[in-house]
C-alpha cells in the first residue's frame, strides 16, 4: 500500500470526484449517502495521514503526471493549509451524516444519486481549492465548486421556488468574480510566463519596483476572490444563495464554501504579492479594513431585523468574514492567526446553527421564522439546547470556542494599536446579542405551552458532536490554536527567508 | 405537441450524405490530437453536431432512438471514469497520478497512449453532454403545450 501513502495529496481530491461519477446515477435512495459516507471516512484518513507527514517533513510538493512544477500542475501541502484541511475533511464527514433526513424530505427520492454526486463533486472542487499551488488550476476548481453549489442550491426548487432566482443570481455574480479572476491571472502570466505561485514569487521580484500590470492583475485577482468569498459589498449573492438552498446545503457551505477561497485569498496576498509591500499597504488599510468593519456593522443590523431564520444567520455569516478578513488586514503574524482560528471556529458555529434550523425546517416543512419556532424550545429540547450552545458561541461568551476567537482577534488588534477599532468589535458583538436573543425569546420564552415530540437521532447525533466540540475547543483551545499558529507562521516565515 | 419534421427532401438527404463524414472528421480530429491540432474536447463537439444535426432534421423522437437518454447518460460518467481511470492506472504502477510515463515499457509510447486515451474520455463526455443539452433544451417546449 506505498503508493497510497505517497500519492495521497493527489488521493485525498480525486477520491470524491470519481467517486461523484460512479454514484451519479445509483437509482436507489440509500446507497449513494452510504458510498459517500465511506469515500469521506477514507478522505478523512488520508487527511490525518497527510498531517504526519506535513509535521515530519514540512512541505509535501505533488506533480501531478511527473511534470516539474513551473511547467506542471503542483498541489503543495504545507502548515497554511494542513488546518483547514483537517478542519473540512471532519465537517464534510459530520455535514453528510446529517445530509442524510434533510435530503429525503426536502429533494425527490430519485435525485438522491444525482445530488450526493453534486455534493462529491463540490466537496472534492473545494479541496481542490484548499491544496493548489497554481493560480490556474484554482481557477478550474473555482469554476467547478462554483457549477456543483449552483446546482445544490437550485434542488431548494421543491421546497421554494425562489431557490432557482437565487442560484441564477449566484450563477451570474459567481461568474463575473471568476472572470476577474482569470482576468488577473492573464495580466500574471503575460507578465512573468508563470502560473505556479511558488515560481510566480521568484519571477515576480524582476519587477520589485511596480510595474501597472502587475497591479492590475493583481486588483483583479483579489476582488475577483473577494466576489467568491462574499466580503462585504460584494456579498449580495450570499443572503439568499444559503437560505433557499437545501438545509444541508446550506450547512456545508456556511461552513466550509467561503472559508476555502478566503484561505487562498490570504495565501496570495501574504506570499505571492508580499514583495509589493507599499501597494499591499494601501489595499489592506484602506480597502480591506473599512469594508471589513462595516461589513461586520452592516450584516449585523440588517440580521437584526430578518425574520426568517436563514437569512438572519446568512447575514450573521458576513458579519462573520467580516470579523475574519479584519484579522486578515492587520499585516501582523498574530491577526493572521486570529484570522486562521476564526476561520475553523466560525466554520464549526454556523454549520452547527444551520444543522439546528435544518430539523426545524424539516419538521415544519415550511420556512423558518421568528414566529414559527414560537414553543420549539420545549418541544424539540436537545436540538433547540445544541442550538443555544452555537448561537452563545456565536456572540463569544466565555468557555465556547467562539470566546476565543474573540480573544484572539482582541488581542491581534491590541498588539496594533487598533483602539477604535477594538471598541468597534466590541460594539458588534452586542449587537449580535440582539439578534441571537430574539431567536432564543421564540424558543423558550413564549406563552405557547407545548408537548415533548420525538427528536431524530441522525439529526441530533452530528449536531450534538459540534456543540461538545464547541465546548471542547471554547476549554481546551490548544489543537486549533496550535493548527492556526501553524498556518500564520509559516506564512509570515515564507516570506522572511 | 406534434413535432415538426421536416418534410424537404433537400434537408433529409443532405442530412444523411453529411452525417457520416461528420462523425468521421471527428474521429480524425480525436485521435489526430497528439500529432497536431485537436484533441477531445473539439473531436467531441464535432461528433455531437452530428447527432445534433440528425434530431434537428428527424425530430427530437428519431434523435432519441438513436442516442437513447440512458445511455447516453451513462456514457457521460464513463468518459470521466475513463480519465480519472488512466491517473489510477499510473498510482497502481508506481507512478504520480497521471504519469503517462509508466503506462508502457517506453516513455513515448506511454505518453502516446496516456494521451490518446485521456482525450477520449474527454471527447466521450463532452459529445455526450452536448447531445444531452440539445436534447433537453428541445424538448423544453413540450411540458408547456
Amino acid at each position: 500500500m506505498n503508493f497510497l501513502i505517497d500519492d495521497a495529496p493527489a488521493l485525498v481530491v480525486i477520491l470524491p470526484l470519481i467517486v461523484s461519477a460512479i454514484i451519479a446515477f445509483i437509482p436507489s435512495s440509500r446507497w449513494p449517502w452510504i458510498i459517500s459516507m465511506i469515500t469521506l471516512i477514507g478522505h478523512l484518513f488520508i487527511s490525518f495521514e497527510l498531517l504526519s507527514m506535513v509535521k515530519k517533513t514540512g512541505v509535501i510538493l505533488y506533480e501531478f503526471g511527473n511534470w516539474q512544477p513551473p511547467w506542471g500542475i503542483a498541489f503543495k501541502i504545507d502548515g497554511v493549509n494542513i488546518g483547514l484541511q483537517i478542519i473540512f475533511s471532519i465537517f464534510v464527514l459530520i455535514t453528510t451524516f446529517y445530509s442524510r433526513k434533510i435530503f429525503l424530505s426536502e429533494i425527490h427520492p430519485d435525485d438522491t444519486g444525482k445530488t450526493y454526486s453534486l455534493w462529491l463533486l463540490a466537496i472534492g472542487s473545494l479541496n481542490g481549492i484548499i491544496l493548489t499551488n497554481d493560480i490556474f488550476n484554482l481557477f478550474v476548481f473555482l469554476e467547478i465548486s462554483a457549477l456543483s453549489s449552483i446546482s445544490l442550491i437550485a434542488l431548494g426548487a421543491g421546497m421554494n421556488r425562489r431557490a432557482l432566482l437565487a442560484a441564477f443570481n449566484y450563477l451570474i455574480i459567481g461568474a463575473i468574480g471568476a472572470t476577474f479572476y482569470v482576468i488577473g491571472v492573464g495580466f500574471a502570466y503575460s507578465m512573468t510566463g508563470t502560473l505556479n505561485m511558488s515560481d510566480l514569487v521568484v519571477q515576480l521580484s524582476q519587477y520589485s519596483s511596480g510595474q501597472l500590470a502587475i497591479f492590475a492583475g493583481m486588483s483583479f485577482m483579489l476582488i475577483g476572490l473577494m466576489v467568491k468569498s462574499a466580503v462585504f459589498p460584494l456579498h449580495l449573492w450570499l443572503p439568499a444563495a444559503y437560505s433557499y438552498a437545501p438545509s444541508a446545503v446550506s450547512t456545508l457551505f456556511a461552513a466550509l464554501a467561503t472559508k476555502a477561497i478566503l484561505y487562498f485569498f490570504v495565501r496570495l496576498i501574504y506570499e505571492v504579492f508580499r514583495i509589493y509591500d507599499h501597494y499591499l499597504v494601501i489595499f489592506l488599510d484602506y480597502v480591506l479594513m473599512p469594508l471589513s468593519v462595516t461589513a461586520i456593522f452592516v450584516g449585523t443590523v440588517i440580521a437584526i431585523y430578518q425574520e426568517d431564520i436563514k437569512k438572519l444567520l446568512a447575514f450573521s455569516s458576513i458579519a462573520q468574514i467580516g470579523y475574519i478578513t479584519l484579522a486578515f488586514s492587520l499585516n501582523e503574524q498574530s491577526g493572521i492567526t486570529a484570522g486562521f482560528i476564526h476561520i475553523f471556529n466560525h466554520a464549526l458555529i454556523k454549520g452547527g446553527l444551520f444543522m439546528a434550523i435544518g430539523y426545524f425546517a424539516i419538521v415544519s416543512q415550511d420556512r423558518v421564522t421568528l414566529s414559527s419556532i414560537s414553543g420549539y424550545g420545549q418541544k424539540y429540547p436537545i436540538t433547540s439546547f445544541a442550538l443555544l450552545i452555537c448561537g452563545v458561541s456565536l456572540i463569544g461568551i466565555p468557555l465556547t470556542n467562539g470566546f476565543v476567537s474573540k480573544l484572539y482577534l482582541f488581542q491581534a488588534l491590541y498588539f496594533n494599536q487598533m483602539f477604535i477599532t477594538i471598541a468597534l468589535v466590541a460594539i458588534s458583538s452586542a449587537l449580535a446579542v440582539i439578534y441571537f436573543w430574539k431567536i432564543i425569546e421564540r424558543l423558550w420564552f413564549s406563552t405557547t405551552t407545548v408537548k415533548v415530540a420525538p427528536e431524530d437521532p441522525a439529526i441530533y447525533i452530528p449536531l450534538w458532536i459540534i456543540a461538545i466540540s464547541i465546548i471542547v475547543f471554547g476549554i481546551f483551545s490548544a489543537p486549533i490554536i496550535e493548527l492556526a499558529t501553524m498556518a500564520s507562521s509559516d506564512l509570515f516565515g515564507a516570506i522572511s527567508n | 405537441m406534434q413535432e415538426k419534421i421536416s418534410t424537404s427532401p433537400i434537408f433529409n438527404i443532405v442530412s444523411r450524405i453529411l452525417f457520416a463524414p461528420i462523425i468521421i472528421f471527428g474521429l480524425y480530429v480525436q485521435f489526430h490530437g497528439d500529432y497536431g491540432p485537436g484533441g477531445g474536447f473539439q473531436a467531441g463537439v464535432i461528433i455531437a453536431a452530428a447527432f445534433i444535426l440528425y434530431s434537428m432534421i428527424f425530430g427530437l423522437k428519431n434523435g432519441e432512438t438513436l442516442v437513447p437518454v440512458k445511455i447516453n447518460r451513462y456514457l457521460m460518467c464513463v468518459g470521466v471514469l475513463l480519465y480519472a481511470g488512466v491517473g489510477l492506472v499510473s498510482l497502481f504502477l508506481n507512478g504520480k497520478y497521471l504519469d503517462y510515463n509508466v503506462l508502457s515499457s517506453d516513455p513515448s509510447g506511454g505518453q502516446h497512449l496516456g494521451i490518446i486515451l485521456v482525450e477520449l474520455g474527454v471527447g466521450i463526455t463532452v459529445a455526450t453532454v452536448m447531445i444531452a443539452l440539445y436534447h433537453s433544451f428541445a424538448s423544453f417546449g413540450d411540458s408547456n403545450d
